[in-house]
């Protein structure tokens, strides 16, 4: 047989095939394969995730809807100089009362109202009377027809805020999120005390999973290591026991959580019975803080006992016999040689335990009362309820951005490849 | 009860039961010398390992007594003992580095840091990984892990060491290589070692002392020389290097010496642990112990044999035949120069002395 002649350097096959090209091919099949296996998961992910949260994070600064509807006064409004303190000039509300004429027949208008309205208070009625009166004023002048429908139009400050939000971004949502908004001279200040509540949410949720979490791990870290050092079949029995849990209802654990701790629920008529508090002394340990931590730490210790518990498995008993071979009494031994070795499944159980506890809502909303309320419950609330989606959308980002920092953290500190989930 | 002189380790009838009704160490006694190599060499089951476990304190002896150096230490917990163990598969803590692990022993016995880093230096150059005490035992090969596990038990001068199947995940060269080291340590040392294994090889090369377990019971106790060539019974002659089995009547019995009759074969042994005329009788005869073709009158044992199967080993050929029934009867031919030329199917002579011939106890089965 001939020898097949080949550039130098290049590896080629037996009939002459540059032997890259005829890897390539080969692994094609394979990647083809392993493409199409993942397809169907990575489209649902695609859909149902990433797709609503980059909608969702679009929402948080999207701002068309001022612009779009009031489309004949916004560009004139561009040219009015907001700082010099006069009402802006007569085209500008000739054009805004046929804005309001038009938003009227598109019932489009109390949308802007209701828009402007997140930032200032008055403003949802203010659109709602002037839309009504607009579609009598025929002719001008119409600055003070305006004015005359609603004595706020000659008030310089909204048309500022008019001008402000009609931007096709803001950050108003963000500066809403973290109780600040903007100023009427447009510069960045501190909401009213009253309207405060988002910062203190956000404070009071990671104290809380954070909370949660050294629960979790302080009741689920002994009964891991009995699981992880008992006989299997012993351990598997009692992992049903940590399992089981899971296999009910949520809903049904909560309000099993309702049935015990509430003031008239078994734990305090069992407390008043024995005689260890007064009948007229029950203790509320539902509907108020207590109540959201109780539910969550028993919802969430099965996230901090598998990592545990898989981690532990793999720790030889005979680590714990060298270290006190070697002169280390039990609790040294366990200190020094045992805990060290279980830092991958405690980290695991923790960011776990801790991501899902700081975007909690159903246990939160159901037990928490008011002082248990989660920044999760915010959010439904502005999606379901007040359809500030804008707002949601911020809140969510932010909530999305502190659990991606603290994932960076850990993978910093622990090493995200040491994490061991099952 | 008061401590026998001598013996710096004993086990007195010592007894060990896990479910209350089978006893995995039967009524132990044993006396272990200071400086003495001894090993516990028994099949898997064979009660060595808890014997070793009870010894270091991670199991409670059921029955019995355990001294050490003049002191009972049944109720010593296991970090009081001062003993240095070896486990099976190292225990090194993977989160230190080898020097950390080297200091932990002495770290929790509260030495002065300068003590420890000294120490530490010495224990790494006496097993030869000097340059090694910043790495992580994962890096370290399967060897130099075994020698740090060594230098850790070591390092805080135990007074006894304990090394439990040390070396059952090395490779057949690397294992060899550390049967010396370990022997060379515990010479240069002159501390007392208990080794567990379950290969002979490795306790005939390093040990002082060979205690063989089978059944929760010592079945023989001495020098490894003493073990091979003069073997008590049948489990010892069986476990203890390659041995030819055969199984026969004992028909008449004169002093030091017996007749067994095997397939009408009446051989000449030597009686060591039969039971008497009429009983049934395990021979045990070393491979290394029969002659092909022996000149006439020179032994007393002369049979014919058909050989069955030869496979060369350059150094010898072992070679299978068929004598008195018995056809897994095993020849060493040493392949020195003019010896003879055998073909699988002839007839041959073979013939062996009584006294490399020991009549034992029945064999397990026919019991």
């Amino acid at each position: 047989m001939a020898q097949v002649e080949a550039a130098p350097g290049i590896m080629t096959t037996a009939d002459g095939q540059p032997l890259k090209l005829s890897l390539q091919r080969a692994l094609r099949r394979s990647k083809i394969r392993a493409m199409l296996l993942v397809a169907p998961l990575f489209l649902f992910i695609l859909v149902t995730f990433l797709l609503p949260i980059l909608d969702m994070t679009f929402r948080s600064v999207e701002n068309q809807l001022v612009s779009e509807i009031l489309h004949r006064s916004v560009p004139l409004l561009q040219q009015w100089d907001e700082k010099t303190g006069d009402l802006p000039p007569e085209d500008v509300f000739q054009a805004m009362v046929e804005d309001f004429k038009e938003g009227r027949e598109n019932r489009t208008i109390g949308r802007v109202g209701t828009r402007l309205n997140y930032e200032v208070a008055g403003m949802s009625s203010l659109f709602r009377s002037t839309a009504r009166k607009a579609r009598r004023i025929k002719e001008g002048p119409y600055t003070d027809a305006l004015i005359k429908a609603n004595k706020r139009w000659g008030d310089v400050e909204t048309w500022r805020l008019i001008k402000r939000e009609s931007g096709t971004i803001t950050l108003s949502y963000y500066l809403a999120a973290v109780d600040l908004r903007f100023g009427s001279d447009g510069s960045v200040q501190a909401q009213p005390e009253n309207r405060q509540i988002y910062v203190k949410l956000f404070v009071r949720t990671l104290w809380l999973s954070t909370l949660i979490t050294a629960l979790c791990l302080v009741l689920g870290y002994p009964i891991s290591y009995l699981l992880a050092t008992l006989p299997t079949r012993t351990s598997n029995m009692l992992m049903i026991l940590v399992l089981l849990p899971f296999w009910t209802s949520l809903l049904v654990r909560t309000t099993s959580w309702i049935v015990l701790l509430q003031q008239e629920g078994v734990i305090n008529d069992l407390l008043v019975w024995v005689g260890i508090i007064a009948d007229d002394a029950r203790i509320r340990m539902i509907h108020n803080q207590a109540g959201t931590i109780i539910a969550m730490t028993h919802i969430l210790l099965p996230f901090m006992v598998l990592p545990l518990y898989s981690v532990m498995k793999t720790i030889p008993p005979s680590y714990m016999r060298a270290a006190m071979s070697l002169g280390a009494n039990p609790f040294t031994a366990f200190m020094r040689v045992y805990v060290p070795n279980t830092v991958a499944g405690i980290g695991a159980g923790g960011i776990l335990v801790f991501i899902i506890a700081i975007g909690y809502y159903i246990t939160p909303a159901l037990v928490g009362g008011t002082s248990g309320t989660l920044i999760s419950n915010f959010i439904a609330y502005h999606m379901q309820v007040s359809l500030n989606w804008g707002l949601a959308g911020a809140l969510g980002a932010i909530l999305l951005a502190i659990v991606l920092i603290l994932y960076l953290l850990y993978d910093k500190i622990v090493g995200i490849d040491n994490m061991k989930l099952g | 009860m008061t401590v026998q002189s001598g013996a710096f380790v004993s086990f007195k009838e010592v007894q060990k039961s896990y479910d209350g009704e089978t006893l995995v160490v039967k009524n132990l006694n044993l006396d272990i010398e200071k400086g003495e190599f001894l090993t516990m060499l028994g099949p898997s089951g064979s009660g060595k390992t808890t014997c070793l476990m009870m010894l270091a304190g991670f199991e409670t002896a059921t029955h019995g007594e355990i001294v050490l150096d003049g002191a009972p230490i049944n109720h010593v917990p296991p970090h009081k003992r001062d003993i240095g163990m070896v486990f099976q598969n190292y225990a090194l803590f993977p989160h230190m580095t080898v020097a950390e692990n080297l200091a932990f022993p002495l770290q929790v016995r509260r030495m002065s840091k300068a003590d420890i880093e000294q120490r530490v230096q010495r224990a790494l150059d006496m097993v030869q990984l000097g340059p090694f005490g910043g790495r992580r035992p994962a890096q370290l090969s399967g060897g130099q892990q075994q020698r740090v596990a060594v230098a850790r038990a070591l390092v805080f001068d135990p007074k006894l060491v304990l090394m439990d199947e040390p070396l059952g995940a090395l490779d057949k060269q690397l294992r060899e290589q550390m049967q010396y080291e370990i022997k060379h340590i515990h010479e240069s040392l002159e501390v007392t070692v208990v080794y567990v294994t379950h290969d002979q090889s490795e306790a005939l090369t390093m040990s002082n002392r060979i205690a063989v377990f089978d059944d929760g019971i010592i079945q023989q106790l001495a020098s490894p020389d003493e073990l091979y060539e003069l073997p008590e019974n049948a489990f010892v002659a069986q476990f203890i290097g390659e041995n030819n089995r055969l199984v026969g009547k004992v028909t008449a019995e004169n002093g030091t010496h017996c007749t067994i009759d095997i397939a009408g074969n009446a051989i000449q042994a030597l009686a060591v642990n039969h039971a008497g005329v009429g009983s049934v009788s395990t021979l045990s005869l070393r491979p290394e112990r029969v002659f092909i073709n022996p000149g006439d009158g020179l032994c007393p044992n002369v049979f014919d044999a058909r050989v069955e199967e030869l496979i060369y080993l350059g150094d010898h050929m072992r070679t299978r035949v068929n004598v008195c029934g018995h056809d897994d009867f095993i020849v060493k031919v040493p392949n020195s120069a003019g010896h003879v030329h055998l073909k699988p199917g002839e007839t041959v002579k073979v013939g062996w002395q009584a006294e490399d011939c020991r009549a034992l106890d029945a064999p397990a089965e026919a019991a």
